[in-house]
């Protein structure tokens, strides 16, 4: 093997990946040179912290299911949907460990119900998803009245301190959002799920040819997207206690952000997880960086959509899809 | 001898054309059996509804004698029956080791890949193919390779399931005298392990050096059968197809 040839296929493994974290370092730099004082202060980055691994769990599955071809945009209502259901279950007095099984069948329940409906009636994701996410928050409004549910309850259970509680000062969900990418990386790349996933995405009649049952491989993705919804709805629940029928809609954009700030192409056949975390990191630091730096918050939506644009001609000068 | 595979009859529509019209086809151990005909006349159709791409319309499938049941592509690899589809079934931003093992991954328990093992032998696979250029390794994109290449991966595919029959579907097109050589080298030396394989061109000189017998399908039907002890040469397999075409 010749060196060049390894770099090569180093920088197409990586050079997606390698991208984003280069807007991170970025970002940091700039944020770091224009509010120094405010970024050595703890609170910063503790905002950042609560906010994480929730997008974490939102912004990961996706990136399974866009390079499987598809796109979801019903997670953001999913989220609600699970939370509902375990906040619920806890008022009434049930177990929450049995209520976090619960929240999770939920997720992933919605998930194969809008994957399947997509893969045999043949519909657009986007626009079925679309359809799927005003749908289910209509359900939400209309079964809570708009009223939220309180569990202080929850935190005298064992999955309180368990999931979102403080070991030694370090909050939980880190360290849970820390095993989900490291689980999420050995099953995007080293995992027949993964890579049945990829080839899917690449050319789905090639991967039926070769015995792939395409229809399966693509519910699954949308299952999985539906269980890192309710993740992520359950752990702000917790962390808040409080259930309230409008959550999850503001994460609805950022998640979808961060995927192709990320560096997962649109197109389908490829992603990267590391570069999904990275991605994170970028969309949560522009939340809190933008009032750290004194601006004020309408600045965000601006760079937001600045980096998605940058992001974009990322994927460009990293080249077309091969065919 | 037995059939290690036999289409009964099958017809396949797709809306109002009838690619297939109760085509009946047969392929014994140890056999090489030249599928020609016309462009259109339905040979990938043929062969991607024996190996479970297409489910028929009408008709059965027999594997090893037995009538199948819901039978599909991962049942058809799974039975020993492997496939170098005519668009090559690649997936070409996913590496060629990746292309080799697709939907036959070697795998350790719980589904994670023994990823060492599949590289290793991608590379030895594709050595033994002689196809690729040593520039290229197992990691780098299919996308990145010319068309003989690709060929190569497909075909490398086939060979590392030791399979009972290999189908290949217009394998020699585009190929280079000496690649095609290599197909042909490669089509010999499963005959001479036993094993079968299904050859479709309609190139009709590259179909009558390597076939043991000749199926001639014409407009979704098979209008005629015959052995090479029948026919002296290339031409005259050639005149026959002309002369069974126009009367069919
Ligand atoms: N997936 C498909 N959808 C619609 N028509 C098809 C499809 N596949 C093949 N056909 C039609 O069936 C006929 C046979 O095609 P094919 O089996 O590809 O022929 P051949 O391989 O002998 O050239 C053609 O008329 C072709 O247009
Ligand atoms: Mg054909």
């Amino acid at each position: 093997m010749n060196n060049k040839s390894f770099i090569n296929n180093m920088f197409h493994k990586n050079g997606r990946a390698l991208g984003s974290i280069g807007y991170f370092i970025l970002l940091m730099a700039i944020f770091f040179i224009g509010a120094p004082e405010a970024w050595i202060r703890p609170n910063l980055h503790q905002s950042v912290f609560v906010m994480m691994p929730t997008l974490i769990f939102l912004t990961i599955p996706l990136v399974f299911l866009v390079a499987s071809g598809e796109i979801d945009l019903s997670f953001a209502s999913t989220y609600a949907v699970a939370a509902y259901v375990f906040a619920l279950l806890v008022k009434i007095g049930i177990d929450p460990g049995i209520c976090f099984v619960a929240g999770l069948l939920t997720g992933a329940a919605i998930g194969a119900l809008v994957g399947t409906l997509i893969v045999v009636f043949r519909l657009s994701s986007l626009v079925a998803s679309l359809g799927v996410l005003f749908l289910l928050r209509g359900v939400i409004l209309l079964l809570t009245n708009s009223r939220s549910i309180t569990i202080m309850q929850v935190e005298n259970h064992w999955i309180y301190p368990l999931l979102v509680g403080k070991f030694y000062g370090f909050p939980m969900q880190i360290f849970w959002a820390a095993i989900f990418i490291i689980f999420c990386y050995y099953f995007f790349n080293k995992h027949v799920f993964g890579i049945h996933i990829q080839h899917v995405g690449d050319n789905s009649v090639s991967a039926e040819q070769m015995g792939i049952n395409v229809n399966a491989v693509k519910i699954k993705a949308f299952m999985f997207v539906g269980v890192g919804a309710a993740l992520g709805g359950m752990f702000t629940t917790m962390i808040t206690y409080t259930f309230f029928p409008t959550q999850g809609f503001g994460y609805l954009l950022l998640a979808l952000a961060a995927v192709f700030v990320g560096g997962t192409p649109y197109w389908g056949g490829l992603g990267t997880i590391i570069g999904a975390v990275f991605g994170v990191g970028v969309i949560a630091y522009m939340e809190v960086g933008i009032i750290a730096i004194g601006w004020s918050g309408e600045w965000r939506q601006f760079f937001n959509g600045l980096i998605i644009l940058l992001a974009l001609l990322g994927h460009r000068l990293h080249g077309e899809r091969v065919r | 001898m037995e059939n290690i595979i036999q289409l009964d009859k099958v017809t396949k529509k797709f809306g109002g054309i009838t690619a297939l019209n109760k085509a009946s086809l047969h392929v014994k151990k140890g056999e090489v059996v030249g599928l020609i005909g016309d462009n259109g006349a339905g040979k990938s159709t043929l062969i991607k509804t024996l190996v479970g791409v297409y489910s028929p319309d009408e008709g059965h499938i027999l594997i090893r004698g037995k009538n199948v049941n819901s039978w599909n592509a991962l049942k058809a690899r799974e039975a020993g029956i492997e496939t170098v589809f005519q668009d090559r079934a690649l997936t070409p931003q996913q590496s060629i080791v990746k292309n080799i093992f697709m939907g036959k991954e070697l795998r350790y328990p719980f589904g994670f890949i023994k990823e060492k093992e599949q590289i290793k032998e991608a590379n030895r696979l594709i050595r033994e193919i002689g196809f690729t250029s040593n520039l290229i390794n197992a990691d780098s994109p299919v996308g990145n390779l010319s068309g003989g290449e690709r060929q190569g991966v497909a075909i490398a595919r086939a060979i590392y399931n030791n399979a009972e029959l290999i189908v290949l579907d217009e394998p020699t097109n585009n190929l280079s005298l000496n690649e095609t050589q290599k197909v042909f080298d490669f089509v010999l030396n499963v005959k001479k392990s036993n094993r079968s394989v299904l050859f479709i061109g309609h190139n009709i000189y590259h179909v009558y050096d390597i076939s043991d017998r000749f199926v001639i399908l014409d407009r979704g039907e098979v209008v005629h059968e015959l052995n090479k002890r029948s026919v002296s040469s290339p031409e005259e397999l050639m005149k026959i197809m002309r002369e069974t075409i126009v009367r069919h």
